[in-house]
């Protein structure tokens, strides 16, 4: 306990789109989780409304959206938007699934943060999320008034 | 606008900031919280049971029919965190999804981060802030408990213990400690085989103690079957005829809160200020020098 880490890094995990099937997204739930994050799994066929609607609730800190349906240009979008709409702005929003790189560079200009391909190493994705959202927390300190 | 006052009116943002200011012991959480008033008018309601009894589905079919009577509802959802990495999975929104969207319902899971009791410390904060927004009722739901986790029983006005059937043997070893805690009794998932005998199990256990017997209901929380009975059965408790237990238990609530709240706050600085006695007294204790107790007494001198 000596060494305790800071707050825990609270992350939404979602499944969005219309294909039915919640294994890898629970295989990422599950490694968050061992990484030490407060992981809120919201299952499968989520909207972006939903998501968000939750991520807000939570007050979380990063939402990882798992995607294969190919609506990646329309999801990620919406979501930043409604990020934007209702105070959410500076939640990082990450994810998966098969994405061209045109694709995510396009959504990074948007404001998404890195996606990442099948077969990342999990650790990758742990150290990426535990980096950027020490810098949005310490930026969030540094504008944040009481 | 300060926060508490953002919180009162409503805002959601405000109130899920709030959550989290009091979730992580934040300094700025004993302004907020005493900003933001006292009032307690919300009925809190304790949902609790072994894993797998359907408490996550029945907090969301009450939900679902409070909505229907147009009154805002507050969930708190507590998760187990990991003693290990301290990391958690909180799943109970999975349960949930039919109310997202709703600006009626609010709903936030918790880690219990260290917590006993199946809670989070910050439970009863949390339950203030859903109260000032105006949510009323508000749920608890606690992690998935055995025997003799009771400390929902101090945060809620009302505790409601959920069984499924199939679990007998379990019953039989929470009969000492959830079942006394429980104001009503629910065996869920009814129309599985085996809920009859253990309503008849339930019953002839608390026939045996020496107190009145809480209400047995069965329900069926994926079909909402017996949800309606146990919704006005709730309600009804913060009716004129049950207001007086209502009134003795939070008073019983403020005190165990009070008390573990000094208790809390003593002991961080007892120890803040011993740091280095406690090492030396550990040192001496593990070297085989001196007995526990003599280090305690040593360590607890001068202390008032």
């Amino acid at each position: 306990m000596t060494d305790a880490p800071s707050l825990p890094i609270r992350i939404l995990v979602a499944k969005a789109g219309l294909d039915g099937h919640d294994r890898g997204a629970k295989v990422v739930a599950a490694a968050l989780r061992d990484a030490g994050f407060e992981v809120i799994y919201t299952g499968l066929r989520q909207t972006p409304e939903m998501i968000v609607d939750a991520a807000l609730q939570e007050d979380v800190d990063a939402i990882g959206v798992s995607l294969h349906s190919g609506a990646h240009m329309t999801l990620f979008p919406q979501i930043i938007e409604l990020l934007k709409a209702r105070g959410g702005e500076q939640i990082l929003l990450t994810g998966g699934g098969i994405i061209p790189a045109d694709d995510a560079r396009k959504l990074q200009e948007m404001g998404v943060g890195s996606l990442f391909g099948p077969g990342t190493p999990l650790a990758e994705l742990v150290e990426y999320i535990r980096t950027e959202v020490a810098a949005r927390r310490e930026r969030g300190n540094s504008t944040a008034s009481p | 606008m300060t926060l508490a006052a953002e919180i009162r009116q409503g805002d959601r943002r405000a109130l899920a900031r709030g959550l989290t200011l009091v979730e992580n012991g934040d300094p700025a959480a004993a302004a907020l919280l005493a900003d933001v008033g006292t009032a307690s008018r919300a009925h809190r309601i304790g949902i609790t049971g072994p894993p797998g009894a359907g408490k996550s589905t029945l907090v969301s079919a009450l939900t679902a029919l409070w909505r229907g009577d147009d009154r805002s509802v507050g969930v708190l959802a507590v998760d187990p965190s990991s003693p290990f990495t301290g990391g958690a999975l909180l799943g109970d929104r999975v349960r949930m999804l039919t109310h997202s969207g709703d600006e009626g319902v609010f709903i936030r899971s918790l880690a219990s981060r260290g917590a006993l009791g199946g809670l989070s410390a910050a439970i009863y904060d949390a339950a203030d802030l859903l109260d000032a927004a105006g949510f009323d009722p508000v749920l608890v739901e606690t992690v998935g408990v055995g025997q003799g986790e009771v400390e929902i029983c101090r945060v809620a006005d009302t505790t409601v213990v959920v069984l499924a059937p199939g679990a007998g043997d379990v019953v039989q070893g929470m009969k000492a400690g959830l079942v006394e805690a429980a104001d009503v009794l629910v065996v869920n998932q009814a129309d599985r085989e085996g809920a009859d005998a253990l309503v008849a199990a339930l019953r002839s256990a608390a026939e045996l103690r020496d107190a009145p017997a809480p209400p047995i209901l069965e329900t069926t929380a994926t079909t909402g079957a017996g949800v309606d009975e146990l919704r006005q059965l709730l309600d009804a408790r913060v009716g004129d005829a049950e207001g007086e237990s209502l009134r003795a238990r939070r008073l019983e609530r403020a005190h165990a809160r009070l008390r573990a709240a000094v208790d809390r706050a003593r002991a961080h600085r007892y120890w803040a200020a011993r740091e280095d006695a406690l090492a030396r007294a550990a040192e001496a204790v593990a070297a085989g020098d001196t007995t526990p107790a003599a280090a305690v007494r040593d360590l607890l001198e001068g202390d008032a």
